[in-house]
């Protein structure tokens, strides 16, 4: 077990597999391999858009005990994450959420939250701080 | 008609209209929206159509459920999860011989669902504004071909409706004067299966 298995994982859902890797780059720079971040985009044909699979393998990938906080570029990428999440089932839908944020500021400070063991809640709430109101 | 045949015939009525308007539907979206409704509900409905045979083995709730199921792994936009909710609870809801109070319940359960999946309402200029009035009017016991022109008029009057929901609505007042893709793409499914649920 890495140290990152405690701390709540991020997990980046973009219509494009360049903005979501490219966040992943953002997030790990400042918070290196304490937290376990995950990224996923394009839709199933390879264009952009989203998968619903990917999101539910990309959970599963940055998944701790702690949860997943994920965060979301466009529509789509909402509306298909809010499915991959009931898809996922209880109990670890309940310790899943979805941050209404910007995508690489989000993604960035909800990261830095969930590196010094912030629970969920507190990881969410750093990145909707980000939202206007 | 078995319940075996009319579960082919849904699916390949279905995949033969998006097939055929998926320029449209995609011409439509890069109006006002990112020009892929036509070829992810194309993709889609291929997907469905190519478990047709499995399809038509299930009861008919079950086959709804699972051809909803294939939509939403599929589709790769927001519309996966809208239609795919929209089958899957008609699915779920749908008695084993349901009649047609009973289809016209599930129908109306089935469109609330994907107005809670979009987090909207009719008015929005969304697919919605196509399926509410189908739902009433399947309520009031209309026909086929009365639903078929109701689907069709209602997706015509989202034309001069301002988008606040979806990626049109980023445009604001520049979305006045194009229909909604969605309106238009369920407007044309709808026309299509009426005949095929009446038995035609």
């Amino acid at each position: 077990m890495t140290e990152a298995s405690g701390n709540v994982g991020i997990v980046i859902v973009s219509h494009s597999p360049l903005v979501a890797e490219g966040t992943a780059d953002m997030v790990r720079q400042m918070v290196g391999d304490e937290v376990r971040v995950a990224w996923c985009g394009g839709d199933p044909a390879g264009g952009l858009g989203t998968s619903v699979e990917a999101i539910m393998q990309a959970i599963d990938r940055a998944w701790t005990d702690a949860g997943v906080a994920i965060l979301v570029d466009l529509g789509g990428a909402e509306t298909n994450s809010e499915m991959a999440v009931e898809m996922i089932g209880e109990p670890r839908a309940g310790r899943i959420a979805i941050c209404n944020a910007p995508i690489v500021e989000g993604a960035v400070m909800a990261a830095t939250e969930a590196s010094g063991g912030a629970p969920l809640s507190a990881v969410v709430a750093t990145a909707q701080e980000l939202s206007p109101l | 008609m078995t319940q075996a045949d009319l579960i082919t015939r849904l699916v390949s009525t279905a995949q033969a209209v998006v097939s055929r308007h998926a320029d449209e539907l995609t011409q439509l979206d890069q109006a006002i929206g990112d020009g892929d409704h036509g070829s992810n509900l194309k993709r889609g409905f291929d997907a469905v159509a190519s478990e047709a045979a499995a399809l038509a083995e299930k009861p008919v709730g079950e086959a709804l459920k699972a051809a909803g199921m294939k939509l939403v792994m599929t589709v790769g936009g927001a519309s996966g999860p809208l239609f795919g909710t929209m089958l899957m609870t008609l699915g779920k809801e749908l008695g084993d011989a349901p009649d047609r109070a009973a289809f016209a319940s599930a129908f109306s359960k089935a469109v609330d669902a994907v107005a809670a999946r979009g987090k909207s309402q009719q008015g929005q200029k969304t697919l919605l504004d196509v399926l509410y009035p189908v739902s009433d009017a399947l309520a009031q016991g209309k026909s086929g071909g009365e639903i078929a022109a109701i689907a069709a008029g209602a997706a015509d009057a989202t034309v001069p409706v301002k988008a606040t929901r979806g990626r049109a609505s980023f445009l604001g007042e520049r979305s006045i004067g194009h229909m909604d893709p969605g309106a238009r793409s369920v407007s044309l499914l709808i026309a299509a299966v009426a005949p095929v649920l009446e038995g035609k």
